[in-house]
């Protein structure tokens, strides 16, 4: 299946063009776009975005690749991403891990069955100082504990 | 100790991040002056104030800024603010642009003009989307006010500001390789020059500063390079974001001048630690900079200078502390998993060293390590020093020598049993 950006992605995108003094420039604010309309880049979309940025494809596939936040697989509706790195190992993460896991009865890495919920640990995400954290798609949420986790998960559909 | 609030004046202010609140108290203040002023008046200010780079290498703003005063023949010049924050540790630019942005967007203006640039990005980190909405609706704000755009405040004097969002890798922190990630490349950093000269973006030159050095810039044109220098000390002047996170009572980021006892700090503004447990160590200023046991915190003070006395540094000032329940063998192979994803892949002794010595520490961990692993470690770090085209690699090898240097009877514990 080809991949096309919606006209109001390319709009922002054309828009955007007259900021930069090269359209390479655009290479992630379009790969945003691609990862905004189908929350994956696959091998289509990198094509397409070569095709717009006038570059080799497989100079979008060597920075799709690169970046930790690009997925190039479909994922879970909810991303849950709980840091890792240090300040939020020293406040509980562990804990909150382990809770994580059996909730949702999967590793860190899967899927639930039903699509909902993706479990990735992540490396620092610049919350030390309200540790433990963890970010669901494009939310941080801090201080977290168990019933906090709970709540949170429990409102997301 | 002395109230010393340059950058967080106004974050307590309610509704701080709003153009209304942030004018009504002082915001654009500077940049009426700065229009009066000539440009290179403006840098040797900034020169004089002895204003240091505040991302983590400490280097004098004043001698980068001077660098974009050459000739180039005409060639466009940029400013790139460096709001990448993607040190473990550190979380103090996210206030800035969260609780005061209109405070960056000043010091943009001023910066801009003062460099000869009508082009500024931001490049921030792309986890911290909710707080680009508030960055960029901040920026929506001045473009509707006439304070961005084709005329600066009326004067004739374009400047677009753009926010270009990272995608999630530790390395575009690094200057060149937030200038090559802004280039739609991978973030390699790039080989330094033989002598000093601008950074480039597409060929031109261009000034990377981080958001809290630029966002110390009005209070410099404000109020002068010498109040600036009447904070602080001689050779580190001026204040930081300095901030807390780990064992502590009360976390957070709390400016205060350089030069501050480390100790005074950690009490005054954290509360001290937590639970009212000993403190075992502190890792001063983010992930990279080689940790001080809790004898060096007692002694040292908050700048540049001092840090360097033990071995580490002040890096971005944002501080884990740990207080004696942890184990240093855990604390160091967290951080080294941290390098080991992080590394960008581009240098062979990084690349591999961080898996090696990662792989090393997991053994010690599993105590199935040889009393050998400790040496073996140290010699990896030996050859990931100095060897690579940036400071990871060696930054990896600081922390490793720090932690094994300072508690190495932790590590022979775990492989006691095996001798």
């Amino acid at each position: 299946m080809s991949f096309t950006f919606t006209e109001e992605n390319l709009q922002a995108l054309e828009s955007l063009e007259k900021r930069y003094p090269s359209k390479e420039a655009l290479m992630l604010p379009a790969l945003w776009k691609v990862m905004r309309q189908q929350g994956h880049i696959d091998t289509e979309a990198m094509v397409a975005v070569a095709e717009w940025l006038e570059v080799p494809p497989v100079k979008v596939y060597g920075v799709a690749t690169f970046y930790t936040m690009f997925h190039l697989e479909p994922i879970g509706r909810h991303h849950i991403q709980l840091c890792k790195t240090l300040s939020c190992a020293l406040c509980g993460k562990a804990d909150i891990l382990a809770h994580l896991k059996k909730k949702l009865g999967i590793e860190v890495g899967e899927t639930t069955e039903d699509g909902r919920f993706t479990l990735s640990q992540v490396e620092c995400l610049g919350s030390c100082g309200t540790a433990p954290v963890m970010q669901i798609n494009d939310t941080l949420y801090e201080n977290l504990t168990i019933e906090k986790v709970d709540e949170i998960l429990e409102g997301l559909e | 100790m002395r109230d010393a609030k340059i950058v967080s004046r106004r974050f307590d202010l309610p509704n701080s991040h709003t153009l209304e609140v942030a004018q009504k108290h002082g915001a654009y203040k500077a940049v009426e002056k700065a229009f009066g002023m000539k440009p290179e008046a403006i840098v040797e200010e900034v020169d004089r104030s002895g204003l240091r780079g505040k991302g983590g290498g400490g280097a004098p703003a004043g001698s980068k800024w001077k660098l974009m005063l050459g000739d180039f023949g005409g060639r466009p010049k940029y400013l790139a603010v460096n709001c990448d924050e993607s040190e473990p540790g550190t979380f103090k630019d996210r206030q800035i642009i969260t609780k005061d942005p209109h405070l960056l967007i000043e010091g943009i203006i001023l910066t801009c003009y003062a460099i000869g640039s009508h082009d500024a990005y931001i490049y921030i980190r792309g986890e911290y989307h909710d707080f680009q909405k508030i960055l960029q609706e901040a920026i929506d704000e001045a473009y509707a006010a006439g304070i961005l755009g084709e005329k600066v405040l009326g004067h004739d004097y374009r400047l677009d500001v753009t926010i270009h969002r990272g995608a999630g890798a530790y390395i575009c922190g690094e200057k060149s390789a937030l200038l090559e990630s802004m280039e739609g490349k991978r973030g390699h950093p790039r080989l330094k020059p033989h002598q000093k000269e601008p950074e480039w973006y597409f060929g031109n030159p261009t000034l990377v500063n981080n958001v809290e050095t630029i966002a110390s810039v009005p209070f410099i044109v404000n109020e002068g390079a010498d109040a600036y220098r009447s904070f602080g000390t001689e050779k580190s002047p001026g204040t930081l974001l300095f901030a807390l996170s780990g064992h502590v009572e009360r976390p957070g980021v709390y400016e205060a001048e350089f030069g501050t006892p480390m100790m005074e700090y950690i009490e005054h503004f954290g509360g001290g630690i937590r639970g009212g447990k000993a403190l075992k160590a502190v890792i001063p200023g983010g992930a990279s900079t080689p940790v001080l046991s809790a004898e060096e915190v007692a002694e040292a003070t908050l700048d540049y200078e001092s840090l360097r006395q033990y071995g580490s540094s002040l890096g971005t000032g944002g501080m884990i502390v740990m207080d004696e329940s942890v184990d240093m063998v855990e604390a160091l192979k967290n951080l080294l998993e941290f390098y080991h994803h992080e590394s960008c892949g581009q240098c062979t002794p990084c690349r591999e060293g961080t898996g090696w010595v990662d792989a090393l520490v997991a053994d010690v961990l599993a105590q199935k390590g040889s009393p050998e692993h400790i040496e073996k470690l140290l010699d990896v770090s030996v050859t990931m020093n100095g060897k690579t085209i940036c400071v990871f690699a060696p930054a990896v090898s600081g922390v490793i020598d720090g932690f094994v240097g300072k508690f190495r009877g932790e590590f022979e514990a775990y492989l006691r049993s095996l001798a």
